[in-house]
C-alpha cells in the first residue's frame, strides 16, 4: 500500500520534512519510488516572481537537454532561472540520469494578449509537446510539470535516499505545499510518469490504493478528446483529471468532487435536501465513479487542499496541525512526523462521507459532509 | 412382378429410429395405466393390441411349440407430425419408471423430411446450439494483494443500472440551470425479464412473473422490471400500481395498443419504459407470429382481433419509411403520450447495421436506450432457418457498438442493453456480467426465466420446441386452460424471486473480487479474459490460456 504525506503551511518549508514523514511511514511501502510536488515554491538564491511558469523534469542525456533548450527558445520562452541540484548521482538507482531540472521561464511576448484560459492551454500543450519529444527519442526527456508556482520531482528509489541525492535538506528550495507519495506505480509497468502526484493545469492529486474502475473512466475521459486527458500509465491518474473536469470543465465547486467520485446511494439521496440535483449529477457522471479503496489528496492552484475517502472508508487518513500549518497523511505517524507540536484534539480522520478542505488561509480546516447541502445556488 | 406392398416405402417413410427422440418403453415395468399416452403433447404414443409369442418347452415330453397371447401395449408413431419431442412428460407421469425419451445417437433422417405440407419447418423455442461464447469468458482481474478485499456478504453493493438517456454532464448542468426538460431515467436491476407477450405466455405464467417481479421490488428491494412483449397487457394491470415494473412493448402488429392507449388516463403510475420492437434476435428481419392455436378468447379480446386466427406482425412498422423516420416519429410520439416522463427505446436484432442504428439514436434527444438482441434469442414461433442460421452473435455486436460510443465520448449516454443467449446453459449471472463488462448497461433474459422459473422443458438439444402450437406440456406457453392450469402462478412467483435473489448474490461474488461495489462494472473490459486469441482480439479483452 502506498503512503501519502502532504503538508500545507503559510510559511514555506523544506520538502525534506515531508520526506521524513515518509520515512516514519516506511513500514507500509516498498520504497520503490518518490513523487514530490511543491506548490508555492520559493528559492533561496532567486527571487521567484509568482506566475512565472516552472518547468520541472529529468533530462536523461546531454543531447536531450540541448533539444529542450532549443525547443523552448524556438517557442519564445526565455530562461530566467535554472535551479541547479547539487546531485549525488551515487545515491540514484537509475544510471541514465543526466540532469534534474527545475527552471523558471518567461512566457513568450506573443502571449501578452492571451486570456488566462489561453495561457493555461498553451502551458499544458508545451508540457505535452516536450513529453512527446522525449518519448520520440527513446524516453530521454521526462517533463513532469510546466506551471506557475509548481515544481515536480519523481524518481525511482527510496524516498529519503532520493531526497539526499538531490540534497533537498539544504533549504535552497522550499514551498508552502508539499505532496509526497512513496511508491512507483506497481500495478502496471514502471514508468516515471506513473508515480503520484498527478498534475494537470495546476490541479494535482495523489492516492493510495487501486482504482478498479480505471478502464471505463479512462475510456470516458479519452472520449472527451481534450489534450490534457492523456497518459494513464497509472490507474490513479484519472483522479486528477476528474478533479480538473469537475472544477474547470463543469465549473462546479470543489465539494462536487466527492459527489462525483463517490456518490451517495439512492436512499440517502432521497433524504438529501438537493437529492434531485445530486441524483441527476450521479447519473450523468456515473462513468467517473471511482471504485476501490482510496484516499485522495489534492491541491488546487489557489493552494486549497482537499482530502477525501473511498465510499467504504477502506483506507486510513488523518489531518492534524495548527492554524497556519496542517499535515495530511495516510498514517497518523506521518502527521506526527510533520507537525509533532500540535493540539492532537484537532486531529481528524475523515469518514466515507467527508471531504477535508483546507482553504488557502489555512486558519482551520473544514469538514464537509456529503449529507450537507451542496454549496451551489442553481442546485437548490 | 408384384411389389411387396407390406413394406411402406413412400419418400417420407420413417421408422422411429430415424426420429430425433426415441421413446424407450419397458414392457416388463409397464402397468398399462395409460397416463403417458394421455399426457403426451404430440400424441406420439399409440395404444396397440399386440400378439406375442410365448415359447413353450415341455422338457419331460420333449415337445416344443408356441403359445400366443394378446396384450395391450404402446408404440411410438413415426410420422413427423407426431414425432416425439423429448419433453419427457411421459416419464414424469409414469408411476413405474417404464418409459422415457432418449436422444437419437444416430443420424436422424427426420431433418431431411422437415419440409412438409407446402411449408418449411417452423417451431417455437430456441436455436438448439449448445455452444456459448459467453460461457467461455473469465473474470480474471482480481484485486487480491494490494487492497483490503471487498466482502460480498457484508459490504454494501450498488448493483442497479440506469435505463434512460443520460445527458453529458455539461448538458445536464446547463438544462438544470435553465429549467429545461431532463430525460426520464429509471434505476433498475440489470437483469430484465425480456419481452414475452401475453399471448405467447399463458395467463398463469404471466401472472406468476408479475407476482414475482412485484415481490422482488416491494419486499426484497431488487428493482426488477419485465417487458410485456407485443400483445398488450391485461387492463387491470395497466390501471394498477404494478405498471411501474412493466416495460410496454409496441411492435409492428400494434397488438394490444388500443387497450394501452385507452388506459392512459386511468393509469396510476407510469410504465417503466416503452420498448419499440424493430427486430428480434431469434428471427431478425422477420415479424412476430402468434399462431391461431394460441389466439384464445381472452387473447382475442386483449388484442382486439377475432378468435382463432393467425396474428402475424409484419417485419417492419408499416407506417415507417426508414429508421431515421421511425426514431423521429415513433420515439417522439410515444414520449409525448406519457408527457416525456417515460423512457422510450428501440429493440433491434443484432446485425451489422446495429451501429448505424445506434449512431442515429445518439443524435436523437428522445431516444432512451438501445436493446440489441443477438442470434441466440428465443421465440414463440419462427421458421427453423431464421432461428438456426440468421442473425449476429451478441458479444461482438454489442462490443462494437460500445466502443463506437467510447470513441465519441458518449459511452452509456445511450445505455446499451444486450440479449440473446444469456444464461442458455444456466450460467446466467456469469453471462450477464460478461456482457456488462463488454459494455452493456443490462441484459434481457427470456428463455432462462422460462426454464428457471417455470420449468420450461426446452433445452439446447432440440427438446420440446412446441411453444408455437399451444401445446406446451408445462402450460407455460399455452392458452388452453387444461394445460395452463398445470402451472401454479404462486410457484412461478416463488421461483422468480429465488432466481433474482440468486443472481444478486452471484453478482456480488463477481464484483467483490474485482474490487467493484460502487457502480456496475460497465465496460470494465480489463477484467475479462478468454482462451481464444481471435475472440480476445475482436472483443479487445485479454487472451489467457
Amino acid at each position: 500500500m502506498c503512503r501519502l504525506a502532504m503538508k500545507t503551511a503559510s510559511e514555506p518549508f523544506s520538502p525534506y520534512s515531508v520526506l521524513q514523514a515518509m520515512e516514519a511511514m516506511q513500514e507500509g511501502y516498498d520504497g520503490s519510488g518518490l513523487g514530490l510536488l511543491l506548490r508555492g515554491v520559493t528559492f533561496a538564491d532567486y527571487k521567484y516572481k509568482s506566475g512565472d511558469p516552472i518547468l520541472s523534469g529529468i533530462a536523461h542525456t546531454e543531447s536531450a537537454l540541448y533539444r529542450l533548450n532549443d525547443y523552448m527558445q524556438d517557442k519564445g520562452f526565455t530562461l530566467k532561472y535554472d535551479h541547479e541540484f547539487d546531485t549525488d548521482f551515487s545515491l540514484v538507482e537509475a544510471k541514465d540520469r543526466h540532469q534534474y531540472f527545475v527552471r523558471v521561464y518567461n512566457t513568450p511576448s506573443s502571449w501578452d494578449s492571451f486570456t488566462q484560459e489561453q495561457i493555461d492551454q498553451e502551458l499544458m500543450l508545451t508540457r505535452l509537446a516536450l513529453r512527446k519529444n522525449g518519448e520520440e527519442n527513446n524516453g530521454d526527456l521526462t517533463v513532469f510539470g510546466f506551471w506557475p508556482d509548481v515544481a515536480i520531482i519523481k524518481e525511482v528509489g527510496w524516498p529519503l535516499t532520493i531526497g539526499d541525492a538531490l540534497r533537498l535538506s539544504d533549504n535552497r528550495i522550499s514551498s508552502r505545499i508539499c505532496m509526497a507519495q512513496g511508491r512507483q506505480n506497481t500495478n502496471y509497468g514502471i514508468n516515471l510518469y506513473a508515480c503520484h502526484p498527478f498534475f494537470v493545469q495546476g490541479i494535482a492529486t495523489m492516492t493510495n490504493g487501486e482504482n478498479t474502475a480505471f478502464i471505463p473512466i479512462k475510456e470516458y475521459l479519452s472520449g472527451v478528446h481534450w489534450p490534457g486527458y492523456t497518459g494513464y500509465q497509472s490507474d490513479s491518474e484519472v483522479f486528477a483529471h476528474i478533479l480538473h473536469y469537475v472544477i474547470r470543465k463543469l465549473k462546479l465547486p470543489l465539494e462536487a468532487y466527492k459527489h462525483v467520485i463517490t456518490p451517495l446511494n439512492s436512499v440517502e439521496l432521497s433524504n438529501h435536501p438537493q437529492g434531485d440535483f445530486l441524483k441527476g449529477l450521479r447519473d450523468v457522471c456515473r462513468r467517473l465513479i471511482i471504485d476501490g479503496p482510496n484516499c485522495v489528496m489534492g491541491t488546487l492552484p489557489d493552494e486549497t487542499t482537499i482530502m477525501c475517502m473511498d465510499s467504504k472508508k477502506l483506507r486510513p487518513a488523518t489531518i492534524g496541525g495548527n492554524p497556519g500549518e496542517w499535515a495530511l497523511a495516510s498514517e497518523m505517524c506521518g502527521v506526527d512526523a510533520m507537525i509533532p507540536e500540535r493540539d492532537k484534539s484537532l486531529d481528524f480522520q475523515p469518514m466515507r462521507e467527508n471531504s477535508i478542505i483546507v482553504p488557502p488561509d489555512r486558519k482551520e480546516y473544514k469538514i464537509w459532509s456529503q449529507f450537507d447541502p451542496f454549496p451551489l445556488h442553481q442546485a437548490a | 412382378m408384384v411389389s411387396i406392398r407390406s413394406i411402406p416405402s413412400t419418400p417420407s417413410s420413417l421408422t422411429y429410429h430415424d426420429l430425433p427422440w426415441i421413446i424407450e418403453h419397458r414392457e416388463d415395468r409397464c402397468q398399462l395405466c395409460g397416463r403417458c399416452t394421455s399426457v403426451c403433447p404430440k400424441e406420439c404414443l399409440q395404444l396397440t393390441y399386440r400378439r406375442q409369442r410365448m415359447p413353450r418347452l415341455d422338457i419331460l415330453q420333449k415337445k416344443r411349440g408356441s403359445d400366443y397371447k394378446t396384450f395391450v401395449g404402446i408404440r411410438q408413431k413415426t410420422d413427423l407430425d407426431h414425432r416425439c419431442i423429448g419433453c419427457g412428460m411421459c416419464s414424469m407421469v409414469c408411476p413405474n419408471e417404464a418409459i422415457g425419451p432418449k436422444p437419437n445417437a444416430n443420424d436422424e433422417r427426420a431433418r431431411f423430411h422437415s419440409y412438409q405440407k407446402l411449408d418449411a419447418a417452423k417451431r417455437g423455442g430456441r436455436r438448439n446450439d449448445r455452444s456459448s461464447l459467453l460461457d467461455q469468458i473469465m473474470f480474471n482481474r482480481i484485486s487480491m494483494l494490494t487492497d483490503p478485499a471487498l466482502d460480498a456478504g457484508r459490504h454494501e453493493f450498488y448493483l442497479n443500472t440506469i435505463l434512460g438517456r443520460i445527458l453529458s454532464p455539461e448538458e445536464y448542468l446547463r438544462r438544470k440551470q435553465t429549467g429545461e426538460w431532463i430525460p426520464p431515467t429509471r434505476e433498475i436491476f440489470p437483469f430484465i425479464i425480456g419481452s414475452m407477450s401475453f399471448g405467447a405466455l399463458s395467463p398463469n405464467m404471466w401472472l406468476g412473473l408479475l407476482q414475482g417481479v412485484a415481490y422482488c421490488n416491494e419486499v426484497l428491494g431488487i428493482p426488477v422490471v419485465m417487458c410485456t412483449g407485443e400483445g398488450g397487457c391485461p387492463p387491470w394491470v395497466l390501471k394498477s400500481k404494478f405498471l411501474k415494473y412493466i416495460i410496454l412493448q409496441i411492435a409492428s402488429g400494434y397488438f394490444g395498443w388500443d387497450e394501452i392507449i385507452r388506459a392512459i388516463p386511468e393509469m396510476q403510475c407510469e410504465p417503466a419504459a416503452i420498448e419499440i420492437k424493430y427486430g428480434q434476435g431469434a428471427k431478425p428481419g422477420d415479424g412476430g407470429l402468434l399462431m391461431w392455436f394460441k389466439v384464445s378468447q381472452l387473447i382475442a379480446r386483449l388484442r382486439g382481433v377475432p378468435q382463432g386466427v393467425d396474428l402475424p406482425s409484419p417485419p417492419v412498422h408499416q407506417t415507417l419509411y426508414s429508421i431515421e423516420e421511425s426514431v423521429m416519429k415513433m420515439i417522439q410520439t410515444l414520449s409525448m403520450a406519457w408527457d416525456f416522463k417515460v423512457p422510450v427505446y428501440p429493440k433491434i436484432s443484432g446485425s451489422t447495421s446495429a451501429k448505424s442504428v445506434l449512431n442515429n439514436l445518439v443524435r436523437n434527444p428522445y431516444a432512451a436506450a438501445l436493446l440489441i438482441d443477438g442470434v441466440d434469442g428465443g421465440t414463440g414461433a419462427a421458421y427453423n432457418i431464421s432461428m438456426q442460421a440468421t442473425g449476429h452473435p451478441i458479444a461482438s455486436n454489442l462490443r462494437e457498438c460500445y466502443l463506437d460510443l467510447v470513441a465519441q465520448g458518449k459511452q452509456n449516454e445511450i445505455p446499451l442493453f444486450a440479449a440473446g443467449g444469456v444464461g442458455k446453459n444456466g450460467n446466467v449471472a456469469q453471462n450477464g456480467m460478461a456482457l456488462i463488462m463488454l459494455g452493456a448497461s443490462g441484459v434481457h433474459i427470456g428463455k432462462y426465466i422460462m426454464q428457471a422459473a417455470a420449468g420450461c422443458l426446452g433445452s439446447e438439444k432440440d427438446r420440446c420446441n412446441v411453444c408455437n402450437v399451444g401445446i406446451c406440456p408445462k402450460g407455460i406457453t399455452s392458452q388452453n386452460p387444461k394445460l395452463y392450469r398445470r402451472l401454479n402462478p404462486d410457484d412461478v412467483a416463488q421461483r422468480v424471486v429465488d432466481v433474482f435473489s440468486g443472481i444478486r448474490i452471484e453478482m456480488k461474488k463477481i464484483m467483490a473480487p474485482l474490487g467493484r461495489s460502487q457502480c456496475l462494472p460497465i465496460g470494465m473490459s480489463d477484467a475479462l479474459g478468454i482462451a481464444d486469441k481471435d475472440v480476445a482480439d475482436k472483443l479487445q479483452i485479454k487472451y489467457v490460456c
